[in-house]
């Protein structure tokens, strides 16, 4: 049989059995789309996290107290110890010859007040450097100033969501607010910024970390930023601040320093594990559809079970029976797949259009692998009924009798 | 030519073996008509299937026009079947999806002769059965005899040498089964085989040799 007349032929079998034709589209189709979607989804908040990770800049080190023992995994991120990291430690590490500049990071809940209204927001002491380690900018005013980090001003800076929360469309700036007990001077407005790393950077204050270790009266530091000049010397580095402090703690290396790339590394794997689960229910779904395509051509094969007969009375052979069935199987699995991709890359294009923080895009490997998936599920799923079709005696089988080999 | 030689076969039903052809000897020369009569069982299907090359005898030689077709393998009988043998069935058998010139076309398409070669043939085949203007109808909206006349059409399209007809006139009023009979006959004249299986004596009679079968043997 000529392959012209092979497709034209399993063509017309498609189009004049619409119902089972339209079923199996279907079926095939969302398993595509299923896998596609679910790997963008994936990707898509993967991108997303990395992103926020990667706000840090990756010639950043950040010291924790405490000395975590962590074979792999994800580090400590937060810490208690019996010897707290001081703010006497930070401006030793800032004297460090390949540092560039250094941020404590002491943080908390306070109620914040003005004109009688209230509303609790997370604190953030730090420094000016914080604003250019973290890469934030403000709207209105400016940044904290350049301060000695023992000492104190009563200025802040305070997120765009609590200013629009505290004063309307009132100006803040120059206004006194209450936080805790002591009364701070606004001097900035972040930019609206969205969350990252976890803190919703439009609901904080940030005070000079001075004036935050008397209000919530501590003298440890939650964290350290160091950011070191070169990329290069990441690791010379993050070995010369181990040493100083251990020094400084009377000998015991009782803190943890992390890097960028290590924490990246350990939410990448994570992730990954996580997009290839998603991808894999996905694939139950295709498995699904094989099944189906299976008791399609299962039911096909019974009946036309008289067709095949004559089929094969007309010069048919067995391997001519079965590749038509299996091109048949072939054929309408390649054609809905790419449909179930096209209307994958459809959903995601709209999904795109509406959300503008998470992007979906379905990776290569997904739209690739889910083609390649359906198209050998559905050959291995009719090879079965194929097979049958193909043994079909055709005196028998001219009579509608399935079963029953003759010898 | 056809020449069958002490053909044997046996059917195992549950415990008891039934003989559906006992030492059939038979030859047959090009162009004969014969018709094969007798009651249900006599084993007259059985013949015609392994004159069919759908079927095989147990023990036996089957010559088809000098080559031994007890001998050959499923593949070369499955090509010495479409070449050489055209086959017509009481219920027709025609597939119902599609139209009356893509079932006359079915066999030529199965052997992998090429669209130009075909549309010559099927037209002419068509033509010749003058169902010229119902080439686009499918089986349904077909009589019964021109559903025969297209079972026909598929039957010689490959131009074979014998045409086995199994109650070709059993599913047709009288006027359609003459016709039908008619257009077998026309058929034989032109130098076919012609070979009618058949429980209708006034037909069988028309037959210039007949052959009784009774318990698997012609009698």
């Amino acid at each position: 049989m000529l392959w012209s007349d092979i497709v034209s032929f399993i063509t017309q079998v498609l189009s004049r059995h619409r119902f089972r034709t339209i079923v199996l589209w279907v079926a095939i189709a969302i398993g595509v789309v299923a896998v596609n979607l679910l790997t963008a989804l994936g990707e898509g908040a993967k991108s997303f996290v990395l992103e926020e990770f990667n706000v840090l800049g990756r010639n950043t080190l950040i010291i924790l107290p405490g000395k975590k023992e962590t074979t792999g995994g994800m580090p400590p991120l937060t810490g208690e110890s019996p010897r707290p990291l001081t703010l006497e430690d930070a401006q030793f590490v800032s004297r460090l010859s390949g540092v560039k500049s250094v941020a404590p990071i002491v943080v908390g809940n306070l109620e914040a007040s003005y004109a009688g209204k209230i509303r609790e927001a997370l604190t953030i002491g730090s420094s000016r450097d914080f604003f250019i380690i973290r890469q934030l900018s403000v709207a209105q005013g400016k940044i904290l100033p350049e301060l000695d980090l023992d000492k104190g001003e009563a200025v802040c800076v305070i997120g765009n969501q609590l200013q629009k929360e505290l004063f309307g469309q009132q100006s803040s700036l120059g206004q006194r607010i209450r936080i805790g007990d002591t009364r701070f001077r606004v001097i900035g407005v972040l930019k609206k910024g969205g969350t990252s790393f976890g803190f919703d950077m439009d609901d904080v204050i940030i005070v000079p970390v001075a004036n935050a270790q008397s209000l919530f009266n501590v003298d440890g530091l939650f964290r350290l930023f160091a950011e070191v000049r070169v990329y290069q010397q990441l690791g010379t580095v993050k070995r010369a601040i181990v040493d100083l402090l251990t020094e400084r703690h009377e000998g015991e290396e009782d803190v943890t320093v992390i890097s960028q790339d290590a924490m990246l590394s350990s939410v990448q794997e994570i992730l990954d594990i996580l997009t290839i689960a998603v991808a894999g229910i996905a694939a139950i779904s295709m498995l699904v559809a094989g099944i189906l395509i299976m008791n399609m051509m299962m039911i096909t094969v019974s009946q036309r079970v008289k067709e095949i007969g004559l089929l094969k009375a007309m010069g048919a052979t067995s391997s001519t029976v079965r590749t038509l069935f299996l091109c048949e199987a072939g054929l309408i699995a390649t054609v809905s797949s790419l449909s179930g991709l096209l209307l994958s890359h459809v959903i995601t294009s709209i999904a795109n259009l509406n959300f503008t923080d998470l992007q979906f895009h379905p990776p290569w490997w997904a739209q690739v692998g889910s083609i390649v998936l359906a198209v050998v599920f559905a050959l291995l799923f009719s090879w079965l009924p194929a097979q049958k079709a193909s043994k079909l005696s055709p005196v028998e089988a001219l009579q509608g009798k399935q079963q029953k080999e003759t010898t | 030519m056809i020449e069958l030689k002490h053909l044997e076969k046996k059917f195992h039903i549950g415990d008891q073996v039934v003989h559906a052809l006992d030492d059939v000897s038979l030859r047959i020369e090009q162009g004969e008509y014969i018709a094969v009569m007798g009651p249900s069982g006599s084993g007259k299907s059985t013949l015609m299937n392994i004159l069919g090359l759908l079927d095989r005898a147990n023990s036996g030689d089957y010559l088809l026009d000098g080559i031994n077709a007890s001998a050959l393998g499923e593949a070369e009988r499955t090509r010495l079947r479409s070449d050489k043998i055209g086959f017509v069935f009481q219920s027709y058998h025609l597939v119902p999806r599609l139209t009356a010139r893509e079932n006359v076309e079915l066999p030529m398409m199965l052997s992998g002769i090429p669209v130009k070669q075909r549309k010559k043939t099927v037209d002419d085949v068509l033509d010749k059965l003058n169902l010229m203007d119902r080439a686009h109808h499918s089986p349904n909206q077909l009589s019964g005899g021109q559903r025969q006349r297209v079972a026909i059409g598929r039957a010689i399209v490959m131009k074979p040498s014998i045409l086995l007809a199994d109650e070709p006139t059993g599913n047709l009023d009288s006027k359609s089964g003459e016709e039908v009979t008619k257009l077998l006959e026309s058929l034989n004249d032109e130098g076919i085989t012609l070979m009618i299986v058949t429980h209708d004596p006034t037909l069988g009679a028309r037959a210039r040799r007949q052959l009784n079968m009774l318990d698997g043997r012609i009698v």
